[in-house]
């Protein structure tokens, strides 16, 4: 069972510079990172026209699927996958056994160079979530950060639903 | 596993409607979708055969408002209740934040309420979570129809751990937002015990 999953402003920055890096030297039209748990965590290029929402679900439902498949024939995960379309591409990736990083890209791009830029990325990413896994800990073992809901009155649950 | 983004101020939590094959999961997340005002959720996936029956999961994402500033996200999932797709319920039980367990309260389904109740059971701990500590909302579903088992037996039956259990008929919704409106509480709650320590 993995600990909540809490991300500061700080990483948030990080993690959003490097998506936004891999936009542009992937040549890619989009890209996501998604939570396996199938919370989008962050996006960058032409995100408008996609329910990202249910990307970020359908992504993990994915990723849900094929490990089990995985683990029926002996490994551990697939830790690629790839869809090919008639015009759009997507490419899958699992980042530190726990964010799952999608790249969509189209026919200016190709898969040598996603996969390229991926792998590099890839590298920079499992070290800040490293770093993520590692406060989320310290901050549900009490040390380190506040929270906002140690805070939280019956009152404001009750609110919620008025 | 909730996850919380300082960042954009949001929470998000997951909650999984389980129970056995059509109990009436499904038509819970159709009448929440409904009944909510469209700035308020999601479109709702439905991974299904092309008769309708569940086939991977259902989705639902709701946003409920602020907490402290912070938007809480309620992302709602149904498992497929037949018993052939334990495989697909294990993956979606994933980073589970709370159960509503949905039993059918006709008399011929009682035993598919209990084989489902200790297979929710088996497939958390299988994740590590237990489901005597578990935020978990019951909700006797179908009080409709005429063939009904009474509440106290069903009670007896599944609700060992006298958690919050509501009368249903999904398709009206009767006991729907009630069902709903417990489970996150329930999480909130849990989530509020967590951090503080
Ligand atoms: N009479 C009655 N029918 C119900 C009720 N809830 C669900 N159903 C019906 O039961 C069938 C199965 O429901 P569904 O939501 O697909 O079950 P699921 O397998 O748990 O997702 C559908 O035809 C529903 O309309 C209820 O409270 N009363
Ligand atoms: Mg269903």
């Amino acid at each position: 069972m993995l600990p909540n999953l809490v991300l500061y402003e700080e990483e948030y920055k990080l993690v959003t510079e490097v998506i936004l890096r891999l936009v542009s030297e992937a040549n890619a039209k989009v890209v996501f990172l998604v939570d396996k748990n199938g919370q989008l965590i962050s996006s960058s290029g032409t995100t408008e026209g996609i329910d990202t929402t249910s990307l970020a679900s359908l992504t993990a439902g994915n990723i849900a699927a094929t490990g089990g498949l995985a683990k029926l024939i002996g490994e551990k995960e697939f830790t690629i996958l790839f869809h090919e379309g008639e015009k759009d591409n997507i490419h899958i990736s699992i980042i530190d056994h726990r964010v799952i990083l999608v790249v969509i890209f189209d026919e200016k791009s190709s898969l040598g160079l996603v996969r390229l830029r991926v792998k590099k990325v890839g590298i920079e990413l499992e070290r800040i979530f490293k770093n993520i896994n590692k406060k989320t800990k310290e901050a549900s073992s009490g040390l380190g950060v506040d929270s906002p809901f140690a805070e939280i009155t019956d009152d404001d649950i009750e609110n919620l639903f008025s | 596993m909730s996850f919380i983004n300082y960042s954009s101020r949001e929470i998000n939590c997951k909650i999984v409607y389980y129970g056995p094959g059509l109990c009436g999961k499904t038509t819970n997340l159709q009448f929440i979708y409904r009944k909510t005002n469209p700035q308020a959720r999601g479109k709702m996936i439905s991974l299904a055969t092309e008769t309708d029956r569940t086939l991977f999961f259902d989705f639902l994402p709701l946003s409920l408002g602020d907490i402290r500033g912070f938007k809480t996200r309620f992302h709602l999932y149904t498992v497929p209740g037949q018993v052939f797709y334990d495989a697909s319920r294990k993956l979606i039980l994933k980073g589970v934040d709370g159960v509503v367990f949905v039993a059918d309260s006709q008399m011929e389904r009682m035993e598919a309420n209990i084989e489902s109740y200790e297979n929710l059971r088996i497939n958390l701990k299988e994740q590590g979570y237990d489901l005597d500590k578990l935020p978990l909302v019951l909700q006797w579903n179908k009080r409709d129809l005429p063939n009904v088992i009474n509440t106290e037996e069903l009670h007896k039956a599944l609700n060992s751990r006298n958690v919050p259990a509501f009368e249903a008929v999904a398709p009206e919704g009767i006991g729907v937002f009630e069902t709903l409106k417990a489970i996150a509480k329930l999480v909130l709650i849990e989530l509020k015990r967590g951090t503080s320590g």
